[in-house]
């Protein structure tokens, strides 16, 4: 198995190459040596899946991780040492088949959708920084070197958010982005090192051996604030990836980052890197479980939050991008919901293998979502559903396969979404009901704010982007600059259609043969209670959907018109940017920073300015006493001589 | 004649050679002639030392030689070297060779680098000397030229800066000439050896003192809180090979010295007083990155942005373990690095630009790629990207520091790690400023991009940063091992 390694190492090497010499390159030459390199991973991928869930993968019927590779990168002390290496494990091989997919798909994708862009070569050398560090994430065999690659995944996302770095609302989105997730990553950073101080290693595997031993053990006793020392650590190590997986309060970066291309919000933020918070606990659940459940807990309750908050605000936004930005928040907030209610072997463990399922088709219909996104962006040159609106006459394969991702993450049988949904729900109605009540609502908004986007992109009247009803008039040939939209090339359309199929039948794969809490397979069927409230509540998403978005109506105007305050909260994010504004820019600068650059220009060194004034000063003072005149040294002579003589006298 | 002793002599050489040279195109092969040589030689050495090493030669110092030179007080020039030392004289050959490259259109060259090889020779004799007297008179050949550099090569204020630092940077030595003597004095005048004084025994009620006027006097160097105003101005009056080599190298001699000398001379006393300049230099780590956070001028940002890295260096000093220490040595080497690959670019777009302020410029990633790029990498590793040196160096010492059995070090610790997120906010805000966005000042158009010379120059930190981040077991190892002997004097405490 020691060629996983390769699966890593090609998108280096491609970064490296497309990098350093890509400008030498045609552009196309460019993209299609990215692409190959990249559908070599995928092959790579699919065999390294093949042979762990159907050969070497079990052993007395359990999962069990493989490390074909790893050795000592730095060594800190004795114990604690960054290795790199390849852990194979179920939740890693799915992983790397997810990833190698979607980035395959998006290679192939952009070759179309990037076509005659400045910077083409440029954009490829970062796709394959971003494939090479999020496989090297999803492969990390410790938990430093997951940190390492959560840093690359980092920048590599900055890098793309900020593609078009002219355009000031990319630099300000992709900056917003990577502050934001550092801060995050500060959190990240201290439960490593509180973890390791205390359990003297990083390995994933010894951390998570034995129902977590190590960690419960070793944490003996200690409190901080009411809290364990151990549920601090593992609180600061989820705060990490809140901040990556957009968790509210941290999700502001995400509907921002979409100011970059398309493609990557495809497969940077919807299907892959935001999905990292979520592996991030998975990998190490049995520690979260026996180590800190209050923690586990607090994760079920704040993914809940955000998939409601997430969803709210979803239905109000009109930029397209922005709807499924929000559709991801609430999605991988369900994702943690599902690990957070989730217990520990065989069914107990429902949740854990729900959240993996969930993660597994809803990166294919995400992605999927987004690069129809993109091809309609492509059609019609704009972001706004104001500016969309009847194309699917135009573009059928577009309108098709966006239909299938609609109802693929609407949860409708026999789609996939409705199979990891189903599992998610199911689990969450057997912990606690108040977090299914809230899941089982969002499910419903889910399909009433996706069937709106699709029957407005889709059906609805043609406008114009001013949204009047001209668009007719342009098709007819008279409305001169505005050309017809028509379906995306090739090279665009392909992914979608391989996309399609796979939001179809992944939801068949019986998940919980390969992936569970326990790396024991169990059984699971569909808990037909739960399934049927669930198909309830989007069937009646989509038909207030129809009703209100399939034929142009006054009615939602109308409809936000009478929720007032609500509606106008929702649609400005419920101000949590300008909150966040208000933190960075008055307190931060003007109450942190902007005192301490007076302090340190009048009091640090105006005292250093000060001693050097007095020096002079003082010099200045003294210095007449050197002033060369005879007389006035033969006086001090005398007058001297006079004084010690009668000190030498009458003491 | 010892290998050691051929990294003072190269310089002079250099400065005779100098001074017969009378076309610029003499001057620049005199000096790349030199440079070059300083380089092989730094190579040369560390492969001598590792097969030395791995011929099993255990000894503290290796290649060590003594002249006595005044006998009354047992002065001699003592040259040695361990692992430190040798990363050291690595790094400042690399970049006095880098140096020259960005220095290359000087007036009055002849005379701006006859003072660059003056400085040269205190740098390279302060790494080598293992004599307390000998290493303070280099150190005090490696200040004084720093005045005239920035005095008269200088742009803005510079005769002001150049005064400041030169003064504050002498008051430091002030206290280190006290302390000097101090050691000498009762340690038993009998040797200024360092390796020997530390065998002997300091009375701790002398430690008490020594140390703390030790650790300031090379803390000013250090850009130690709240002496670290000099750092500032110096930085933004000075031309921009002097910024390079006074940030990449100078600065270093601070934290070497606190480490040298300091701690290893006087370990009680660092023990029992170490919490108070460990408050002072986490202060530093902070407010460094805070201050940087405001500034306007890219010099200012980044001389800001030293202070606070300078500061995690003496911070993991004080630390007293070997992987806190580890990382400090590192953090040095990092430092250095990215910090003269910022200041030449820094001096290349000022050339170009004529304005160093953030605000009037935007845009320039389109005008000149190369030169953006190559900054875009300088601020990711000082942001701490994985592959860059900057993350090894930082997180060893966060790691090394957290190790800690006392609580109070580890708290601060976390507090010393928020500079991390602080630091993100300024180099990003400056990237974004000046590299990205619409193109502010429509004078820039067409503004060419980074000469050979200025590439050779940036390229070979570049490769140097990206080689340590990813191999950083190779500087790791050759520190740890030397670290054995103080680490040894503080386990015996």
């Amino acid at each position: 198995m020691e060629y996983s390694l390769f699966i890593v190492v090609i998108p280096f090497l491609l970064f490296l190459f497309l990098g350093l010499l890509g400008t030498k390159l045609k552009s196309i030459v460019a993209g299609i040596i990215g692409t190959i390199g990249m559908g070599i991973c995928a092959v790579l991928a699919y065999t390294v899946a093949y042979q762990y869930f159907f050969g070497i993968g079990k052993t007395n019927g359990e999962w069990v991780k493989q490390i074909p590779l790893n050795f000592e990168w730095l060594r800190f002390t004795e114990n604690l040492h960054i290795d790199l290496g390849v852990l194979l494990d179920p939740i890693s091989v799915m992983m790397l088949v997810v990833i190698t997919t979607v980035s395959l798909m998006v290679h192939i994708y952009s070759l179309g959708y990037m076509k005659g862009e400045t910077g083409f070569q440029r954009y490829y050398a970062f796709l394959s920084l971003f494939s090479f560090s999020m496989l090297g994430l999803v492969v990390a065999t410790n938990i430093f070197q997951m940190y390492i690659f959560w840093e690359l995944v980092g920048v590599s996302s900055y890098s793309l958010i900020g593609f078009y770095y002219t355009k000031p609302s990319a630099v300000a989105a992709s900056k917003k982005a990577f502050i934001v997730t550092r801060f995050a990553d500060l959190g990240f950073l201290i439960g490593i090192l509180i973890l390791s101080f205390y359990t003297k290693t990083f390995d994933f595997g010894l951390l998570t051996a034995d129902h977590a031993s190590l960690v419960t053990t070793s944490f003996a006793g200690g409190t901080f604030m009411g809290l364990s020392i151990a549920t601090w650590a593992l609180a600061l190590i989820f705060m990490g990836g809140a901040g990556k997986s957009a968790m509210f309060p941290l999700h502001i970066w995400l509907p921002d980052a979409m100011e970059g291309p398309t493609p990557v919000s495809a497969l940077i933020h919807a299907a892959t890197m935001v999905v990292a918070g979520v592996y991030l606990v998975a990998r190490l659940f049995p520690v979260y479980i026996f180590a800190a459940p209050d923690v586990l807990e607090m994760i079920a309750f704040v993914g809940a939050f955000t998939a409601l908050f997430a969803a709210v605000i979803a239905i109000t936004q009109t930029d397209i991008k922005r709807v499924l930005a929000f559709s991801t928040i609430s999605q991988i907030a369900y994702m943690m919901v599902a690990l957070g209610v989730s217990g520990y072997g065989d069914h107990e463990g429902l949740g854990y293998m729900a959240s993996m399922f969930h993660l597994f088709t809803h990166a294919f219909f995400k992605a999927l979502l987004f690069l129809g996104a993109g091809s309609v962006i492509h059609a019609v040159h704009s972001n706004e559903m104001s500016a969309m609106g009847g194309l699917h006459k135009y573009m059928k394969i577009t309108s098709i396969t966006f239909f299938i991702a609609c109802l693929a993450i609407a949860g409708i049988p026999p789609f996939s979404g409705f199979f990891s949904k189903d599992e998610i729900l199911a689990a969450a109605f057997h912990h606690q009901p108040v977090i299914f009540w809230t899941l089982w609502v969002v499910a419903g908004l889910t399909a009433f704010y996706m069937f709106r986007l699709y029957f407005s992109i889709f059906w609805n009247t043609p406008k114009s982007p001013k949204g009047d009803l001209v668009h007719s008039a342009s098709l007819q040939g008279v409305g001169g600059e505005h050309h017809k939209p028509h379906e995306s090339p090739a090279p665009m359309t392909i992914p979608l259609i391989i996309l399609a199929v796979f939001s179809i039948f992944t939801g068949l794969i019986p998940f919980a043969d390969f992936i569970s809490s326990d790396n024991i397979p169990f059984h699971t069927h569909i808990d037909w209670t739960v399934a049927i409230m669930s198909i309830a509540v989007a069937v009646i998403g989509i038909t207030i959907a129809f009703m209100l978005y399939f034929k142009d109506s006054k009615q939602p105007a109308r409809i936000a018109q009478a929720m007032g305050g609500f509606y106008q909260a929702a649609l400005h994010k419920f101000y949590m940017d300008e909150i966040w504004m208000w933190v960075t820019q008055t307190v931060i600068f003007r109450y942190i920073c902007e005192p301490i650059k007076w302090f340190d220009r009048h009091i640090i060194d105006g005292s250093m300015n000060g001693l050097a004034w007095i020096t002079q000063k003082s010099s200045a003072g003294i210095k007449g006493l050197q002033s060369g005149k005879v007389q006035f040294y033969a006086w001090v002579f005398i007058f001297g001589s006079i004084v010690i003589a009668a000190l030498v006298l009458f003491l | 004649m010892n290998i050691l002793s051929l990294f003072v002599v190269v310089p002079v050489l250099m400065i005779l050679f100098l001074f017969l040279s009378k076309s610029m195109k003499q001057i620049r092969t005199v000096m790349i002639t030199g440079a070059s040589a300083l380089l092989i030689l730094a190579t040369l050495l560390t492969v001598l030392f590792f097969q030395e090493r791995a011929g099993g030669n255990t000894a503290e110092m290796l290649f060590v030689s003594s002249t006595v030179w005044y006998a009354p007080l047992n002065i001699c020039y003592t040259v040695g070297v361990d692992g430190i030392s040798v990363a050291m004289l690595c790094l400042s050959a690399i970049i006095v060779f880098t140096g020259v490259f960005s220095s290359w259109n000087m007036n009055m060259a002849k005379e701006y680098f006859l003072w660059y090889c003056l400085l040269s020779v205190g740098v390279f004799g302060f790494f080598i000397s293992i004599d307390l007297f000998t290493m303070f008179l280099f150190y005090e050949v490696a200040l004084i030229p720093m005045y005239l550099l920035i005095g008269l090569w200088g742009t803005g204020r510079k005769e002001y800066s150049a005064m400041k630092l030169t003064l504050m940077l002498m008051g430091g030595s002030a206290f280190l000439m006290v302390g000097i003597i101090g050691i000498y004095y009762l340690s038993g005048h009998t040797t200024m050896n360092l390796v020997e004084i530390a065998k002997l025994h300091i009375p701790i009620e002398a430690q008490r003192w020594l140390f703390p006027v030790t650790f300031l006097g090379f803390g000013v160097l250090g850009a130690l809180f709240p002496f670290h105003t000099w750092s500032p101005d110096g930085h933004a009056s000075a031309p921009t090979a002097v910024s390079m080599l006074h940030a990449g190298v100078l600065m270093k001699l601070g934290g070497y010295g606190c480490f040298r000398v300091a701690m290893y001379l006087m370990p009680e006393a660092a023990q029992e007083l170490g919490w108070i300049f460990l408050i002072l230099t986490g202060i530093s780590v902070v407010y460094g990155a805070f201050s940087a956070v405001v500034q306007t001028d890219l010099k200012y940002i980044n001389a800001y942005s030293s202070v606070s890295h300078c500061g995690l260096v003496l911070f993991a000093i004080l630390m007293m373990n070997q992987t806190a220490m580890t990382g400090a040595i590192m953090q040095m080497l990092s430092h250095g690095l990215m910090t003269a690959l910022f200041f030449s670019l820094i001096g290349l777009i000022y050339g170009r630009t004529h304005t160093r302020d953030i605000r009037e410029m935007g845009g320039l990633m389109k005008i000149m790629p190369f030169a953006s790029v190559c900054y875009v990498i300088a601020g990711l590793a000082s942001l701490g990207l994985p592959g860059l040196s900057g993350f090894v160096a930082e997180m060893t010492i966060f790691v090394g520091s957290f190790q800690h059995t006392d609580t109070f070090h580890r708290v601060l610790t976390i507090a010393a790690c928020c500079s991390i997120v602080i630091t993100a906010v300024y180099i990003l805000r400056t990237v974004g400023k000046i590299l990205y966005g619409p193109v502010q000042d429509q004078h820039h158009i067409g503004l060419s991009d980074a000469s050979w010379f200025e590439k050779v120059s940036v390229v070979c930190l570049i490769v140097a940063i990206a080689f340590m981040g990813l191999y950083p077991s190779g500087a790791s190892n050759i520190i740890w091992d030397s670290l054995s002997p103080i680490i040894s004097k503080f386990a015996l405490l």
